[in-house]
Formats: structure tokens, C-alpha cells, sequence
């Protein structure tokens, strides 16, 4: 083969940027998109989680002064005094109350301390806080000649922190013996704990009853077989809210399969099965079946099933020809669809909080919870780019192993 | 399932053990979804079978919950909402991700890769991540609370679902119709349209109707980020089923059992059709 010219290696090399260039441009208008409408609100959550200047644009000269604070005793009277006034202020503009509750995820018990505090000194005029803030302030309750709580409001004042992570990780930051396990209470590791064991937990299941339904579908003639994925089709297109509704009909104390049991005389007390983890595990396992059945099908229509019939007709006993010769070549179906099962029930939110109770709640709810009721959305923010971050390396391995185009939809 | 002759007494067992389970797991998928039309006839206002039900007389049975839906404003809106929102985000997202799983399928595609990952990552990111960061950033935009800020939102989230069944009806596509069109003298507008699009069109309708249904059964990022003017099907439900469970709910839960089964029938239509143009068959 002859070498190109220069000119020619260059056109061919145009050509080619050229076509990449069409190709690309195909692309961008949905990349743009998303990264407008998905990409950017997500961004907004991680940097939420590590930004918080709430604090800093309440109190701001507090915080100057506390930056010559050396942390050991109690702060001097001058940033005292300017605390009081910057009390008196937020007082006055009715901004207290935000205060306190920043201040209490801080430091707990501070609510009412900040509150009946902000009271006392907002009937005092700002002149004379200038000079006996310090007095009145200790005056008005004992938590204020503790340095911990100084300590508490400095870290609180920091526009950036990482606070709301070790507060997800269940570790708080001591003065003197820096970052430890918390003692009063730990209730997110634990929760990802229970979350990732009831996504296991489903995920078994889903295998479990999964795998021989679809070795039964495979061995059909295709005709039959497709007659009866539709059953398997239908609830995968049913609406999420009229599956789970339907469990909660299903599984309530006076539901159909208590009534049913009761009839039959079974058992003579109806079982409380809603709003418990089993509830979850049951309605998501039924939601998440088919996730698992379509790849493993897909998988197993391709095996050729002369593989089984030579082994067994070669003298092999059925399980030991079963487990070497077609498991393996199920494997690909079958880490395809646990994965996928795994990664959507890890990040569960509506079947949980729904037919769950307290007992089957997972991480999802409590992310919920903080960005709805207690308003905490940088601990919610943090707790949410933890789980981020895991699904993330679920679907890294997802893509490397499976491709994240083949996800199986019917 | 054929057995085959040199099968014995075990053999036989296990094939009637596989077969049984089977049945068993289609029962626990299917019956749910059965359980639920019976029930929302119901007269009486319990989420279990009466006696009359039971034992099938008329009078147990009545349209009762169907008439509370269709006279109710809050449903009758959240019915005009759930469509309207999903139509629209459905255009875009059919527009966005099928030309985008054009340019996905050519070979000279740059970093393909990690395109493809981040462009499906709204189907993979849990939904309430999704609306936590939604809610943050269309606060700020002034979009939160309003039918622009959702259906951008919902048509994000079903933008995968149309690259994925785009794609899968472009795996194979014979480019050189598309060159033997551009030699003739067609503009590539032209070939897009007469050419490739007719090919691929039951893939981008199956599409469509994926990101139809993920938009109509969304409900994490409208209870965060939709106002009250916004409420869809499944918000209604929710708080339906959180607040005051009564049967309405089970009389919409049928009519959109109605809905996934005609969803259900198009899609194996078009599944169909797509094999006979392409004649091949296809192991899905």
C-alpha cells in the first residue's frame, strides 16, 4: 500500500473531523438539555450540601469577631456585646426564629435558648447593649457562658462546610478530639444499612421468582411465550400509584387477604402486614419483577438449548448439568437485571413512604423528610449526594458490564 | 413445554415443579392488578370484598366512585393536568432524543461512551435526588410552581426511554440507503425525513410512549416542585391514599389500568410492524 501524500492525509483527516463534527451536532441539542434541566439541578444539590452562608448573613459581625476567638474559655464581652446587638437586630425584623433553628441543628437544645433570649434583649435599646450585651446575655441563660456553644455557632457561621456530611455519617466534630462517632444519636448509617439490606433483600426475591418463570417463558414456542410476557408486560406498564394501591387493598388489617385468611379460618386475628418493611419488600419485589424477568429472558432465548440436551444426553445428572452448563450462560441476564433491580430500589421513595409505616422506611424517605418537614435541605442535600455517589458506582459497573443502552424495556 | 422421551420420573417432576412456579409468579404479578377493577365497583366505601360482592349480587355493585371522580373539580384538573403536561413533555423529549439517538448511532461519534451514560442517567438517578435538585434550582429560576418548570422536568426524565428504543431500531440500519439518497441529490433534511425516518418510526413511536407514561406516572418531582396548580393523576392519588383512602381512588387506578393496556397493544403492534419492515426476527 502506498503511503498518502500530506494533502491527502490532511483531507482524510478533515473528512473525518468533519464527519464527527455532524454526528455530534445531532447530539447537542438534547445534551444542552439535560445539562440545563438535569445536570445543572443536580449540580445545585451537591454544591447546597457544602454551601450554607444562612448563618454568616445573620449574624456577620458576630463572626468576625469570633475569628480572633482562640476557642479554650468563654469569647471576650466587645464579641458578646456585638452578638447582643445582632440579637436585638434579628429581633426586631423577626428573623430570630430562623436563627434559632440554624443554631439548634448546631448545637441541640439552642431553639428555645436563642428565642427566649432574642426576647429579653429586644426590650433593651441597642445603645446599651453596646456596653452590657455581655451581662444581659449571660443573664438570659446558662448556655451562653458555654464555650461549646460559641464553638457551635463559629462552625455554624462557615459559609462552606462539611458539617452536614459527618452529620450524615453519623460523626461530629469535638474542639479538642476532632472528628468522632456521634453519642447521642446515629440514625443515618444505620438507615443505609437497613436501605441497601432491603434492596438486597428485593433483589433476591426479584431472582428468586424471577429466573425459573423465565427459564419456563424461554422454553416455550415463541408464540405462547408472548402470549404470556404480556401478564409480565402489563404491570410493568401499569401505573406505579395503582400497583402500590393495590398492595395497600391487598395487605391492609381488613384487606382482601386477611378477610380471605379469616374465612378459611387460617388464623383467627388479621395479620398486620401494612405499613411495615414487609410491605415494602412485597410491593416492591412485584414492581421491580419485571426488571429482572426481561433481561434474563432475553438472555435465555438466545441459549441454544442443544447445550443442555448433549450434557444430559452425555450421562450428566439434570442439577449438576443445569448448574455448569445453563447457569453460566445466564449470568449475563441474570447480573443485569439484579443490578438494575438493585440500583432502582436502593433510591425507592414512593412504595416505602406509602404502604411502609415507619419500619419500612428507607434513605429516600428521610431525604424527603428533611426537605419537607423539618426544612433541613443541606443535611437532606448531603444525605442525597451520599446516595449519589453509591448509585453512581452501581451504574459505572451497570455501563462497564452490561451497557447502560441495553436496558431491557419489553 | 416438549418433553423429551428419555426423561424419567425426576425429569417429570421438575418440569411440572418449573411449571407450577411459574404460574405461581405470573398469579403474584397479575392479581394485584386484577384485584383492583372488581373493587372499585364497590358500593360501600372499604379497599376489601363485601359479602354481596361475594356472592355476586347486583346491588353490591355500583358506579358510585366513577360518578364521585367525574364530578369532582380536583380530579377533573388533575386529569386536563396529567395529559396536558405529559403531550407536551413527550414532543420534546421525542424531538430531543431521536435526533439525538441519530447521532449516538453513527460510528464517527465522539466519545460515545460517556455521552450515551450521561444522556440515560435521568432514568437511573433516584427520582427524589431528581426533585430535591429540581426543586433547589427552578426555585431560583422562578420555574418551581409552574407547568414550564415540570414539563421540562418530566420531559428529562423521559428522554432515555426514547434513545434507548431509537437506538434499538437504528442497530443494523443500512446507512447506505441514506448515502444512495445524498448521491441523488437529496438534501440531508430530505433524507432525514424520507429515508431514515419511515425506518426508525416504530421506535421513536414506542418511544414517545414510554416518556408518555414516565411523565403521567411521575409524581416525586411534582410533589416537590408543582404547585397546587399542577396537581396530575398520580399527586392525587397520593395524597389520596395518604390522607383519606377511599374507593375513587381504586376507579382511577382501573381507568389507567385501561390506559396501559391500550399502551400495552400499540406498542406490540408496532413491534410487530417494525419486524416485518426491517425482515428480520427479532430475539427481544
Amino acid at each position: 500500500m502506498s503511503s498518502l501524500t500530506t494533502t491527502e492525509a490532511d483531507q482524510a483527516a478533515s473528512a473525518r473531523s468533519k464527519k464527527r463534527l455532524t454526528a455530534f451536532l445531532f447530539v447537542v441539542p438534547l445534551l444542552a438539555f439535560i445539562l440545563l434541566t438535569f445536570v445543572a439541578p443536580i449540580g445545585s444539590m451537591l454544591w447546597r450540601s457544602v454551601h450554607h452562608p444562612a448563618v454568616a448573613e445573620l449574624i456577620p459581625l458576630t463572626l468576625v469577631e469570633l475569628q480572633r476567638w482562640d476557642g479554650t474559655a468563654l469569647p471576650d464581652e466587645t464579641t458578646l456585646n456585638v452578638f447582643a446587638q445582632e440579637l436585638h437586630g434579628l429581633a426586631k425584623e423577626r428573623l430570630s426564629g430562623k436563627l434559632s433553628e440554624e443554631l439548634n441543628r448546631a448545637y441541640t437544645g439552642m431553639s428555645s435558648v436563642v428565642k427566649s433570649s432574642a426576647r429579653r434583649i429586644a426590650r433593651i435599646e441597642t445603645e446599651q447593649l453596646a456596653t452590657q450585651g455581655a451581662g444581659t446575655l449571660l443573664k438570659a441563660h446558662g448556655n451562653w457562658s458555654k464555650p461549646e456553644v460559641w464553638y457551635a455557632i463559629k462552625r455554624a457561621g462557615a459559609v462552606y462546610t462539611y458539617d452536614y456530611y459527618l452529620t450524615a455519617l453519623d460523626l461530629e466534630l469535638h474542639p479538642e478530639q476532632g472528628i468522632q462517632v456521634r453519642e447521642d444519636t446515629q440514625i443515618y448509617l444505620q438507615l443505609y444499612g437497613k436501605t441497601l439490606n432491603m434492596a438486597l433483600v428485593i433483589t433476591l426475591f426479584c431472582a428468586l421468582l424471577g429466573y425459573p418463570l423465565a427459564y419456563y417463558l424461554a422454553g416455550l414456542p415463541e408464540n405462547r411465550a408472548n402470549l404470556l410476557l404480556v401478564l409480565v408486560l402489563l404491570p410493568f406498564w401499569t401505573s406505579l400509584l395503582v400497583r402500590t394501591t393495590a398492595w395497600i387493598a391487598l395487605l391492609q388489617t381488613n384487606g382482601v387477604i386477611n378477610s380471605f385468611l379469616l374465612s378459611t379460618g387460617l388464623i383467627s386475628q388479621p395479620i398486620e402486614m401494612l405499613y411495615t418493611s414487609f410491605a415494602t419488600v412485597v410491593a416492591m419485589t412485584h414492581i421491580l419483577l419485571p426488571f429482572m424477568i426481561l433481561p434474563l429472558y432475553s438472555v435465555m432465548r438466545g441459549i441454544d438449548p442443544s447445550y443442555l440436551r448433549a450434557a444430559l444426553s452425555l450421562g450428566a445428572k439434570p442439577i449438576p448439568a443445569f448448574a455448569r452448563i445453563y447457569f453460566p450462560m445466564t449470568l449475563p441476564g441474570l447480573s443485569a437485571g439484579a443490578l438494575l433491580v438493585f440500583i432502582i430500589s436502593v433510591g425507592y421513595y414512593i412504595t416505602p413512604a406509602l404502604v411502609g409505616g415507619t419500619d419500612g422506611q428507607m434513605i429516600s424517605n428521610i431525604i424527603a423528610f428533611h426537605m419537607q418537614r423539618s426544612n433541613n435541605w443541606e443535611l437532606a442535600a448531603a444525605l442525597g449526594s451520599l446516595l449519589l455517589g453509591l448509585i453512581l458506582l452501581l451504574y459505572w459497573v451497570y455501563d462497564r458490564f452490561v451497557g447502560a443502552s441495553n436496558i431491557k424495556l419489553g | 413445554m416438549k418433553i423429551p422421551a428419555y426423561y424419567g420420573f425426576w425429569h417429570h417432576l421438575g418440569a411440572w415443579l418449573l411449571k407450577t412456579s411459574s404460574w405461581l409468579v405470573l398469579l403474584f404479578l397479575i392479581m394485584p392488578i386484577l384485584v383492583i377493577i372488581p373493587l372499585s365497583f364497590n358500593v360501600e366505601p372499604f379497599f376489601s370484598f363485601t359479602e354481596g360482592m361475594l356472592t355476586l349480587q347486583p346491588e353490591a355493585y355500583s358506579l358510585r366512585w366513577y360518578r364521585e371522580i367525574f364530578n369532582d373539580p380536583k380530579w377533573i384538573l388533575a386529569i386536563q393536568n396529567s395529559f396536558l403536561i405529559g403531550i407536551f413533555a413527550t414532543l420534546l423529549a421525542t424531538v430531543l432524543g431521536t435526533c439525538a439517538a441519530v447521532g449516538l448511532a453513527r460510528d464517527d461519534m465522539p466519545y460515545r461512551r460517556f455521552i450515551t451514560a450521561l444522556l440515560l442517567s435521568p432514568m437511573i438517578v433516584p427520582l427524589i435526588i431528581t426533585a430535591a435538585g429540581m426543586f433547589f434550582f427552578y426555585s431560583n429560576m422562578g420555574l418551581a410552581g409552574s407547568y414550564l418548570g415540570v414539563i421540562l422536568a418530566h420531559a428529562a426524565l423521559g428522554t432515555p426511554f426514547v434513545i434507548i428504543t431509537v437506538t434499538a431500531t437504528l442497530t443494523g440500519f443500512d446507512y447506505s440507503l441514506a448515502r444512495a439518497a445524498l448521491n441523488l441529490g437529496a438534501t440531508p433534511l430530505r433524507v432525514f425525513f424520507d429515508i431514515i425516518m419511515p425506518l426508525i418510526r416504530p421506535g421513536v413511536i414506542s418511544g414517545a410512549l414510554f416518556a408518555f407514561i414516565t411523565s403521567f406516572d411521575e409524581v416525586v418531582v411534582i410533589l416537590f416542585m408543582a404547585g397546587p396548580q399542577q396537581r396530575t393523576i398520580p399527586r392525587q392519588m397520593f395524597s389520596g391514599l395518604r390522607e383519606q383512602i377511599n374507593p375513587s381512588i381504586l376507579a382511577i387506578a382501573t381507568l389507567l389500568i385501561l390506559v396501559s393496556i391500550a399502551l400495552l397493544i400499540t406498542l406490540e403492534l408496532l413491534r410487530r410492524r417494525s419486524e416485518r419492515l426491517r425482515g428480520v426476527e427479532l430475539i427481544e
